[in-house]
C-alpha cells in the first residue's frame, strides 16, 4: 500500500524541457507544483565541469547522461509477425535520464515545423488528391494551425536564445533565411552562428546549384544572452562536444541553462529526483486522475495526489504511462482502432560523406557544434513537387560539423583496410578532409507501426516494457533514396573526390545510432477516434491529464523536433492557465 | 456623563493593569507595536545582516548560528530570538544597546569582536530601538547555543576588557557636514550597519581593525576580501556608482559576479536594501580618497611564468573568460582590470582556481553560474603560473604568485573542507 503524501495542485512527471517550462508557468499562476524525476539532479555547475565535460569515453561511449537499460528499456521488432526482444543497450536512439532529460545531451538544432506539417493530410489531399496518400499511411492533421503555434514558437526561441536568421518576417521573405519557413512575427533573439569552412563551402556550392542556403537555427548561442526570465547564457566556443554531452559553457540551451535557475527559487515548486512514477491513478469513474503512484530509491511506494497530472517524461514513457494507467483506448493494429500507441514514427537520417583532396582541403572538423552549420530546405517536406515521384515527404539538408571526437570519429572511405598501415594512412588523409552533409528527413505514420505493452518482458518494477513495432515504410525509403542522391550532387559540386551515400534503408535495426527523434503514440488531433489528446494536449478521456512531448506528433516532419516540443509546452501551459483553471474539464467537446 | 467618565476611567485602569502585567510577566514584549517601527527594525536587521551569523543554513532565522572559525578558535553566534531560556527573552532594550554600543552583553558578559560591535557602536539610538522592537516580534525558538568555544586562554571573556582597552572605544557616527546627506547615509551604512570593515579592513595581530588601512582588503583565511576603496588597480575605483549599486543589488555587474562570503552578504542583506541606500553606499565608497601606492611593473610577456601561464590559460580558462580576459557579462567575470585579480594578496584568486565557486543567484540575476574547481587537474606550479599570467596580462599588473603560495591556499582549503 502506497504511503499517501500531502496533496498538491499539480504533479509533473519528468523534469526535462517540457516539465520545467510548464512547472515554471504554473508556479507563476500560483499553483503548488511538484515534479517527479526518475533520474538524478544535474546542473552545469556541479555536473559539467569544463575539465571533464568533454570526456568522450564517459559521455559518448558509456552514455552517462542516458537512461540505463537496467532501469527500463523497450522491446523491439520490425512487424507484428515477429517476437520483440528487449534492447539491452540503447543504440538506435538515446532516451535521456535525469533533470533536463534528453534536452541536456541534445545537439541544439531548433526548427519550427512548416505550416503544411500541421495539416499534412489536408495539404497532400489538396495538392495531389486523396489517392496520392497510400492506404496504410495514417498521416493526419494536428487539429491546429501554424498560426496557432507561432506565439509559442516565439516564446521557446526567446527562452532558449536561438541564434538564426529569419526567412519570413510577417509574410515578407528575407534574404539569407529559410524562404520556406512559416511567417515569424519577429527576428530570432540572436544572430546566426559564425560558420566554419565546411558549411561555408557547402553554402557556396548549394547556391551555385540554385539552392538558397541559410544558417541552421541554433540553440548553441552566437553571443552572451539574457533570456526573458533573466537567466544569462554564454557564447558557444565551438568545442565540438554537444550531442551526447552536457555543455560546460552555459552555451547550449537546456532546462538547466534557461528555466531551472528561476524555477528552483520558487517556493511553490518542489522537485523530487530519483523518483519513478509507476502509474497515473484514476478514480472509480476512470474519467478523473487522482494523482500518481511512484517509487523512490528506498523502494517505498508513495502516492502523490494532485488536481492535475502532466506527463512530461521522454515520449516513450509518456505513452507507456498512458497505457499502464488505462488512459485512452490502446491502439489495435489489426483493426486500426484505438489511439494510444498509434502513429509511432521515427526520423529518416540520411547522409552523404565527401572525401576531399587532403592536400587542398582542411575542414578542421574538431571545431564545431551540434547546431552550427548551413542548411537548405528545398528538399524538405512538400517544398518540391512530389507529383511524379511516387512518395511524399523530404528532409532538411545541412552541413553541420558537430565536432570530431577522438575515439569515435574514424572517417575512412569505403575499401580502406580495417587495420594496419593502410588504415592509418587513410585515417590520416581523411580526418581533416572529409565532410558530411546530412538530410534529416520525415517519417510518416503507417498502420503497422505502433507502440504497445510487451506481453513477455517486464522492467525491474514488474511492469510490462514498452514494445516498439516499427519498420521504415516504403514511402520513406523511396524518399530517402531520392533526397540522398540530391545531397550527393551538392557534395560533388563542393569538390569531393569521392561521395559516399548513406540513404536510410530497411529493415530498421536497433543497433546503430540513428536519431533520438522517436515520436508519436499519443497523437494530437481534433478527432478523438484518431488522437489521444485534443489540440490543447489534454487527454480526451481523462481531462485532468495533459501530456507534452514528441509523443503527440501524429507523424514526423523533416525537421528536428525540439523547437516544436518546446512550443507545445508553452501552448499546454497557456491552455491550462487561460482556459482549464477557469473551468476545469474538457477544453474541446468533440 | 459620569457613567461615561467612569467607563473611560475603568477602561484606562484595565489598560494600565494590562500594561503593568505585560511589563512584569513579559518584558520581552515591546511597548511599541507600531508597524512602521517594526518594519524599520527589520530593515536595520537586514542592513546589519544579523541573520548571516545568527542562523544556520536552512535553520530558523536568528535562532543561533553555525560555527565561526576565527584565528583564535571557534565562536558561535547566539540565539537572538526572544526565547527566555536560550535566547534574549529576558533582556531589556538597554542590554541590547550596551551589547551593540559597548560590546558588553546582559550581566556584564564581554563579547568577542567577531560580533562586530566595533562597527555597531556607531549605530543610532533610533536604529537600535527599531531593531529591539523588531527582535521582540520574532517567534521565540528554544535553541541553546554554546557561543564561546575558544580554547584557553581566549575563552576567558574578561580578557576582552583588556582587548577593548587597547582596541576599542565606544563611539557614535559622526556625519561630515561638508558632504551630502546621501554621502553621510552611505558612510553610516558602511561604517555602522553594514560593518563592511569586518571583512574588508586588514586586522592587527590582536584581530582589531587597522583603521589606517580601512577597507583596503583583508585575508579571512580561506578568502581574501578585496579592497573596496576607490583604488583603480586593486579596488573598485573604476566602477561607477551605478555599477557598484548593481553589484550590491543583484550580485552581478558589467565586470564581476559575487561569490563566497560576499554572495551570502548580497543574498541576505544588500539585495534586500533600498536602491537609495545602495546608491548612498556607492557614493560614499567611491568618493573616499584611494590609498597611495604605485603599481608594480607587469611581468614581461616572455617571462617563463607568463609563457606557462598563458598556455594553461588558453587550455583551461579562455573558453569562458576569453582571449582578451573580458569574460561574458553576468556569466563569466572580467579578469582584465579586476581589482580582485590584481590584489596584492592572491588568496581568493588562487582559491577560485583550485576550488571553484558559485556566483550568487538573486531575483534580478538568477543564473548563479559557477567557476568549476580545477585543483584536481592543475599542479601548484600550473596554478601559480596561470594566476601570475592573469595578474599580468591585458594591462593588469600584480606581483607574481609562487607554487608555495598555492600550496598554502590548498592546505587551508583542505582544512576548511
Amino acid at each position: 500500500m502506497a504511503r499517501k503524501l500531502p496533496h498538491k495542485d499539480v504533479v509533473i512527471v519528468g523534469l526535462g524541457w517540457t516539465g520545467s517550462i510548464i512547472a515554471n508557468e504554473l508556479c507563476d499562476e500560483g499553483l503548488d507544483v511538484v515534479a517527479l524525476e526518475r533520474g538524478p539532479w544535474r546542473d552545469t555547475a556541479t555536473d559539467f565541469n569544463i575539465g571533464y565535460a568533454a570526456d568522450e569515453l564517459r559521455y559518448n561511449s558509456r552514455q552517462e547522461l542516458m537512461l540505463r537499460p537496467a532501469q527500463t528499456t523497450v522491446t523491439a521488432r520490425n512487424n507484428a509477425g515477429q517476437t520483440a526482444l528487449p534492447m539491452r543497450q540503447f543504440g538506435s536512439f538515446h532516451p535521456g535520464n535525469g533533470v533536463g532529460g534528453a534536452g541536456v545531451h541534445w545537439a541544439g538544432i531548433t526548427w519550427r515545423f512548416s505550416p503544411a506539417d500541421f495539416r499534412l493530410r489536408s495539404h497532400f489531399t489538396e495538392r495531389y488528391g486523396a489517392q496520392a496518400i497510400p492506404d496504410d499511411m495514417t498521416i493526419q492533421d494536428w487539429g491546429l494551425t501554424y498560426e496557432d503555434m507561432e506565439p509559442y514558437y516565439d516564446k521557446f526561441e526567446y527562452l532558449a536564445g536561438v541564434s538564426g536568421k529569419a526567412g519570413n518576417l510577417n509574410g515578407q521573405i528575407q534574404d539569407g533565411g529559410n524562404p520556406f519557413e512559416g511567417p515569424r512575427k519577429r527576428e530570432f533573439p540572436n544572430p546566426p552562428m559564425m560558420q566554419t569552412y565546411g558549411p561555408t563551402l557547402f553554402a557556396e556550392a548549394a547556391a551555385k546549384l540554385g539552392y538558397k542556403p541559410f544558417p541552421i537555427p541554433s540553440s548553441l548561442l552566437s553571443r552572451t544572452y539574457t533570456n526573458p526570465l533573466g537567466v544569462t547564457m554564454g557564447q558557444c566556443t565551438f568545442c565540438g562536444f554537444c550531442t551526447n554531452y552536457g555543455c560546460a559553457n552555459y552555451s547550449k540551451a537546456s532546462a538547466q541553462t534557461t528555466v531551472l535557475p528561476v524555477l528552483m527559487r520558487k517556493s511553490n515548486f518542489e522537485l523530487r529526483t530519483l523518483c519513478e512514477v509507476l502509474k497515473v491513478n484514476l478514480d472509480s469513474t476512470g474519467k478523473k486522475a487522482t494523482g500518481v503512484t511512484y517509487v523512490d530509491t528506498s523502494g517505498e511506494e508513495l502516492e502523490q495526489t494532485a488536481d492535475l497530472v502532466i506527463l512530461c517524461a521522454f515520449m516513450l514513457d509518456n505513452v507507456r504511462l498512458m497505457l499502464l494507467s488505462g488512459i485512452g483506448k490502446p491502439y489495435d493494429a489489426s483493426t486500426g482502432t484505438g489511439v494510444v500507441g498509434r502513429n509511432f514514427c521515427y526520423q529518416m537520417a540520411n547522409q552523404v560523406v565527401g572525401f576531399f583532396d587532403p592536400a587542398k582541403y582542411n575542414f578542421n572538423n574538431f571545431i564545431g557544434g551540434g547546431a552550427t552549420g548551413m542548411a537548405i530546405d528545398e528538399l524538405n517536406n512538400d517544398n518540391f513537387d512530389h507529383g511524379p515521384l511516387g512518395f511524399l515527404g523530404g528532409g532538411s539538408t545541412r552541413c553541420a560539423p558537430i565536432g570530431a571526437e577522438p575515439i569515435s570519429k574514424r572517417p575512412t572511405p569505403p575499401g580502406t583496410p580495417a587495420w594496419g598501415s593502410g588504415w592509418k594512412k587513410a585515417m590520416r588523409d581523411s580526418y581533416l578532409s572529409n565532410l558530411s552533409v546530412g538530410c534529416e528527413a520525415s517519417s510518416y505514420a503507417n498502420r503497422g507501426n505502433f507502440l504497445d505493452l510487451d506481453p513477455t518482458y517486464t522492467d525491474r518494477l514488474g511492469r510490462p516494457l514498452m514494445r516498439i513495432t516499427f519498420d521504415f515504410p516504403e514511402n520513406d525509403v523511396k524518399m530517402s533514396a531520392y533526397v540522398t542522391k540530391k545531397v550527393a550532387e551538392i557534395v560533388r559540386a563542393m569538390g569531393a573526390q569521392q561521395s559516399v551515400e548513406y540513404p536510410r534503408t530497411g529493415p530498421w535495426s536497433t543497433v546503430p545510432y540513428q536519431s533520438t527523434h522517436v515520436v508519436g503514440g499519443t497523437a494530437i488531433g481534433a478527432d478523438p477516434s484518431t488522437s489521444a489528446v485534443n489540440p490543447f494536449l489534454q487527454s480526451w478521456d481523462v481531462p485532468n491529464v495533459f501530456t507534452v512531448g514528441a509523443n503527440v506528433f501524429p507523424q514526423n516532419s523533416g525537421f528536428n523536433p525540439t523547437g516544436t516540443v518546446g512550443a507545445l509546452a508553452f501552448r499546454a501551459a497557456d491552455a491550462i492557465r487561460s482556459r482549464y483553471l477557469k473551468s476545469p474539464g474538457p477544453l474541446v467537446h468533440a | 456623563m459620569t457613567r461615561i467618565r467612569l467607563a473611560i476611567a475603568a477602561a484606562l485602569l484595565v489598560t494600565a493593569s494590562f500594561s503593568v502585567i505585560a511589563a512584569v510577566t513579559a518584558p520581552a514584549l515591546a511597548d511599541d507595536q507600531d508597524f512602521t517601527l517594526i518594519e524599520r527594525g527589520r530593515y536595520v536587521a537586514t542592513a546589519a545582516d544579523c541573520v548571516a551569523c545568527h542562523s544556520v543554513p536552512g535553520g530558523k532565522p536568528y535562532a543561533g548560528g553555525a560555527a565561526l572559525q576565527t584565528p583564535f578558535g571557534t565562536l558561535v553566534a547566539p540565539n537572538i530570538t526572544p526565547d527566555r531560556e536560550t535566547g534574549i527573552g529576558n533582556w531589556t532594550e538597554e542590554d541590547l544597546r550596551r551589547t551593540l554600543r559597548e560590546g558588553v552583553g546582559r550581566g556584564g558578559k564581554r563579547l568577542y569582536p567577531a560580533m562586530p560591535y566595533p562597527a555597531y557602536t556607531r549605530m543610532t539610538d533610533d536604529d537600535i530601538h527599531a531593531l529591539w522592537v523588531y527582535l521582540q516580534t520574532l517567534e521565540p525558538v528554544s535553541n541553546a547555543v554554546e557561543a564561546n568555544q575558544l580554547p584557553f586562554p581566549f575563552n576567558i571573556r574578561l580578557l576582552m576588557a583588556g582587548w577593548n582597552l587597547l582596541n576599542f572605544e565606544p563611539s557614535s557616527f559622526k556625519p561630515d557636514p561638508q558632504k551630502s546627506e546621501e554621502w553621510n547615509r552611505g558612510a553610516y551604512l558602511v561604517q555602522a550597519l553594514g560593518h563592511c570593515g569586518t571583512c574588508h579592513t586588514p586586522k592587527s595581530a590582536l584581530g582589531a581593525d587597522d583603521n589606517d588601512r580601512a577597507l583596503q582588503g583583508a585575508n579571512l583565511q580561506a578568502w581574501y576580501a578585496p579592497s573596496i576603496t576607490a583604488d583603480k588597480r586593486q579596488g573598485i575605483g573604476n566602477w561607477s556608482v551605478e555599477q557598484l549599486t548593481a553589484y550590491l543589488k543583484t550580485g552581478a555587474n558589467h565586470q564581476s559576479l559575487a561569490s563566497g562570503p560576499m554572495a551570502e552578504e548580497i543574498q541576505n542583506s544588500s539585495s534586500k536594501m533600498t536602491d537609495a541606500d545602495l546608491k548612498a553606499i556607492a557614493t560614499y565608497l567611491l568618493d573616499r580618497t584611494p590609498p597611495a601606492g604605485k603599481a608594480p611593473a607587469p611581468l614581461a610577456a616572455d617571462d617563463a611564468r607568463m609563457r606557462t601561464g598563458g598556455a594553461v590559460y588558453t587550455d583551461t580558462c579562455m573558453a569562458c573568460h576569453g582571449g582578451d580576459g573580458k569574460g561574458q557579462t553576468f556569466l563569466f567575470p572580467t579578469l582584465a582590470g579586476s581589482g580582485l585579480v590584481q590584489a596584492d594578496d592572491p588568496a581568493t584568486l588562487i582559491r577560485l582556481v583550485l576550488d571553484g565557486s558559485r556566483a550568487v543567484a538573486t531575483d534580478d540575476r538568477p543564473t548563479g553560474p559557477a567557476m568549476p574547481p580545477l585543483g584536481w587537474r592543475l599542479t601548484d606550479a600550473d596554478v601559480a603560473a596561470v594566476v601570475t599570467y592573469i595578474r599580468n596580462s591585458w594591462s593588469n599588473a600584480a606581483p607574481p604568485v609562487s607554487a608555495g603560495d598555492v600550496a598554502k591556499v590548498r592546505k587551508t582549503l583542505a582544512q576548511a573542507n
